[in-house]
């Protein structure tokens, strides 16, 4: 008798732990989750753990949460995935999830970016007036996403401030927007609609784009065997940049001249610096002011084959040609010294003769790693302030 | 040697595909445990030994007839599934049934659901789930995995992911750019990030590659589309772009890499064809190049044959009755000589020629929708062109067959379906949303099509 209702108690118990793994397990259940690598290593240990904290009471969210502070971009997958499984079963089983804490995740900074910004969705399913709470603070979050939504809001306002009598308002709305917003068409429209209410908006600079370059070309780029074998030619510029200097060019002696990129988005036209070319390669160089050791990122677009070099040390290289080109296509995290940095950008045009083809240039734009502006210390022009600096 | 025969019926499901029975989880579990059972069987082991007769059992290595229970379970249970990019054989054709010729508002739209995000990816239908992926957020990096009650359109299950791959594409696509898979037990969701993700039928993640992660420079700044393929028990998915470029198959089950080969590297927008063998453990996947056509065995990555001809890089393959059908500037109908491991050229017709859809290959006719959006149909056995149809375009949608119609969804909304034989005819036309650029499903009598921003059911429904 005694032994069956041992059997009862364990069955019972069983039976709770099947609908909620305790608190005390979801550190090890986590930690085979964290544990999960490239190749699939880990992935079977990690399976199985998932179905368990995918059983978890919603009131541990926070904890969940919390994993992906510390999380690999692979890790973070798993939790999440653990995370939307708990949510949702609990909405589903009409059960509430814990609002309160949530948002108390949500507006702790410490946490990670995804995090807080997954917290925040699953909160506004819960509560739908947190985002009123939540948004109008958010510009200058350190969730992208969470600033996207706080500056969407001062857009949508503004954009209703119509008549003379409220330009002024407008302009101060758009303004703040610019200021705040991270993702480039949210500033695109922001400087689009500053500029059509008669502000000047110095776009390039806003993005962080440089546009003082010196460059020099062209040299050979010519296909041999199906190889550009300028690509990986090493010319004088890569030996050591001398701007004072001349060299042999494709099609006689070559020197350093100023080019500026005159539009938004800080565009470098090669085809316009050394008239239109196929099979080359030209160089572009630019000096960097920065007041002390900064980590920041340099984002590059091109539609051609790169090599960047920072202080003469190599930090990127591309060998890509005419496969699209799109904003902040290549992000590469740097550490700028104090003083001058140096950049050097080799770009290959090769031998297609399509139209669309036809590009030979590229785009660099220093920032944060939300996407804000690091600009040089020489950097002539005033600088857009705001809040969220 | 491959043995050639033209498909005649409507639906060129082979191996009793077209078979739809009830999927009951006793019989699944029926299935399991004679693959269990199968464990037992003196004289199957693992192992290294060569493949045997195709009719024998005794000697066969283990791993082929878990291959072929599990093909077994997938064509009892998914009968009529659309478990893949243009269904479970590839082949763009659901079955015989005839499905609304036109559809409204207010006739035959059995549902219609919200997605989270964009995505050019097409749905799958698996034991009673509609399955579909979507990407939002400004970067589209937020990757989403979606099932749905095919009967209500109620959302069953949805998973987010952020994508650890590059996102970077062209603004015409999406990072939701592939067509998900399934083999009946799992799905299998790839995304232009080529983040690799593999949930179980109720959304339990099972694995999760980062393809990318693990080769940072396999990329494409216009995006990747490329659609798994499951066979042989295997996940095939064909990394191919101007970085490096690989096709590598994971093993469905606990998603480690079975085997990997490097690829030439230049970009490929098109997705692995399955080539059905008399028995799944002769089924062939077929890949194209911008140098070559290559047919691999699943289970070893091993080259079978090589057609050594540069291909389309968008518009697929397709197979009928053992022949091929490659989109090269025209189709090359292909004849496969495993013996001389090449593939041989039948016949070539170059007013077959697909723009950014696939073609279609059914009941001896090839189907084809070439620029300017002119439906152009050519007789499978020899290339001769039959008819031409001009359509409303622009069509970037892989058509599909189902009951004698072809329907065929614009990029503005537009599904027109075309009434087959020797005189074609346009005998609907209907409106969805626009900006469509993925593939229909057809499954259990029902057509569902993926809009930018949501999923459509359209099935008979009795006034």
């Amino acid at each position: 008798m005694k032994s069956l209702a041992n059997l009862l108690a364990a069955g019972l118990l069983a039976g709770l732990v099947s609908v909620s793994a305790p608190a005390a397990e979801i550190g090890p259940l986590l930690a085979k989750l964290q544990a999960v690598g490239p190749n699939g290593k880990g992935h079977r240990e990690a399976a199985e753990a998932w179905r368990d904290l995918a059983r978890t009471d919603a009131a541990k969210l926070p904890d969940l949460l919390a994993a992906l502070d510390h999380a690999g971009p692979l890790a973070a997958n798993w939790i999440s995935t653990a995370i939307d499984a708990v949510a949702q079963r609990t909405i589903e089983s009409g059960g509430t999830l814990p609002a309160p804490e949530l948002e108390k995740f949500v507006r702790d900074r410490r946490h990670a970016p995804r995090a807080r910004r997954l917290a925040y969705e699953w909160l506004r399913r819960a509560d739908p007036t947190a985002p009123e709470r939540l948004i109008p603070g958010a510009l200058d979050d350190p969730s992208v996403e969470m600033r996207r939504d706080a500056v969407a809001r001062l857009l949508d306002q503004a954009s209703e401030l119509a008549g003379p009598q409220r330009k002024a308002d407008a302009v101060a709305l758009y303004h703040k927007a610019l200021v705040a917003a991270r993702d480039a068409d949210q500033i695109a429209l922001a400087a689009e609609r500053l500029r059509s209410l008669g502000q000047t908006v110095d776009l390039a600079r806003q993005f962080g784009f440089i546009v003082a370059w010196k460059v020099i070309g062209p040299f050979d780029n010519d296909e041999d065997q199906g190889s550009d074998k300028g690509y990986d030619a090493v010319y004088p510029p890569e030996t050591g940049v001398n701007l004072a200097s001349s060299c042999p060019g494709r099609h006689g002696v070559v020197r350093w001249i100023d080019y500026t990129a005159a539009d938004d988005y800080g565009n470098v036209d090669l085809n316009v610096a050394f008239g239109v070319e196929k099979s080359v390669a030209g160089y572009a160089s630019a000096d960097f002011f920065s007041a002390g050791r900064q980590e920041v990122e340099i984002r590059v677009a091109s539609d051609n084959a790169l090599k960047i070099w920072l202080n003469g040390k190599l930090i990127d290289r591309r060998h890509v040609y005419h496969g699209s080109s799109q904003l902040d296509q290549y992000v590469t995290p740097i550490v700028l010294q104090p003083g001058r940095n140096r950049f050097l950008v080799k770009v290959c045009q090769n031998a297609q003769t399509q139209d669309w083809a036809r590009g030979w240039g590229f785009q660099l734009r220093v920032c944060d790693r939300l996407g804000a502006a690091v600009l040089s210390g020489d950097r002539p022009g005033k600088e857009v302030r705001g809040e969220s600096r | 040697m491959w043995r050639f025969f033209w498909c005649t019926c409507t639906c060129p499901r082979k191996r009793g595909h077209g078979t739809q029975l009830s999927a009951t989880e006793t019989k699944l579990n029926r299935v399991s445990s004679v693959g269990n059972a199968l464990r037992g069987i003196p004289g199957v082991g693992k192992g290294g030994a060569q493949r045997s007769s195709r009719n024998a059992t005794e000697g066969v290595p283990y791993s082929l007839l878990r291959v072929a229970v599990a093909a077994i379970a997938v064509l009892l249970f998914c009968g009529s599934d659309w478990l893949q990019f243009r269904g479970t054989d590839n082949a763009s054709v659901g079955g015989d049934k005839q499905l609304p010729l036109r559809f409204g508002p207010d006739e035959h739209v059995a549902w219609k659901a919200a997605l989270p995000g964009s995505g050019p990816s097409g749905p799958i239908v698996v034991r009673g789930r509609v399955v579909v992926t979507a990407a939002s957020g400004a970067s589209q990096d937020r990757l989403h995995v979606l099932a749905l009650d095919a009967a209500s359109g109620k959302l069953r299950w949805q998973r987010q992911l952020w994508a650890t791959g590059s996102t970077t594409h062209n603004p015409f696509g999406g990072v939701a750019a592939n067509t998900p898979a399934s083999d009946g037990r799992r799905i299998f969701a790839l995304f232009s990030s080529n983040d690799l993700v593999c949930f179980d039928l109720d959304g339990n993640l099972q694995w999760l590659r980062g393809l990318s992660y693990e080769c940072p420079l396999a990329r494409n700044n216009a995006g990747m589309a490329s659609s798994p393929l499951v066979v042989g028990g295997a996940v095939i998915a064909q990394v191919q772009n101007a970085g490096e470029s690989f096709v590598v198959a994971i093993d469905a089950s606990t998603g480690q890499t079975r085997w990997r080969i490097e690829r030439e590297q230049a970009p490929i927008w098109s997705s692995p064809t399955v080539l059905r063998g008399k028995t799944p453990a002769d089924d062939l996947v077929l890949l194209q190049s911008r140098s070559n056509f290559t047919a691999y065995d699943p289970a070893t990555g091993r080259v079978r044959a090589v057609y050594d001809h540069w291909c389309d890089t968008i518009a697929s393959a397709t197979t009928c009755g053992g022949r091929v059908f490659l989109p090269a500037a025209g189709i090359h109908a292909l004849g496969c000589d495993l013996t001389a491991g090449r593939m041989t050229l039948l016949w070539s017709q170059p007013r077959l020629r697909a723009g950014e859809s696939s073609p279609v290959a059914c009941g001896g006719r090839l189907y084809v929708v070439k620029d300017g959006s002119i439906l152009v149909c050519g007789d499978a056995s020899d290339g001769r062109i039959l008819w031409q149809l001009r359509l409303k375009g622009p069509i970037w949608a892989t058509p599909v067959l189902a009951g004698g119609y072809l329907y065929l969804v614009n990029h503005d909304g537009l599904v027109q379906t075309v009434r087959l034989g020797d005189k074609p005819e346009v005998v609907g036309g209907s409106r969805i949303d626009p900006g469509v650029l993925a593939s229909p499903a057809v499954a259990d009598g029902a057509l569902y099509f993926r809009c930018p921003q949501s999923l459509w059911k359209v099935a008979r429904i009795s006034p």
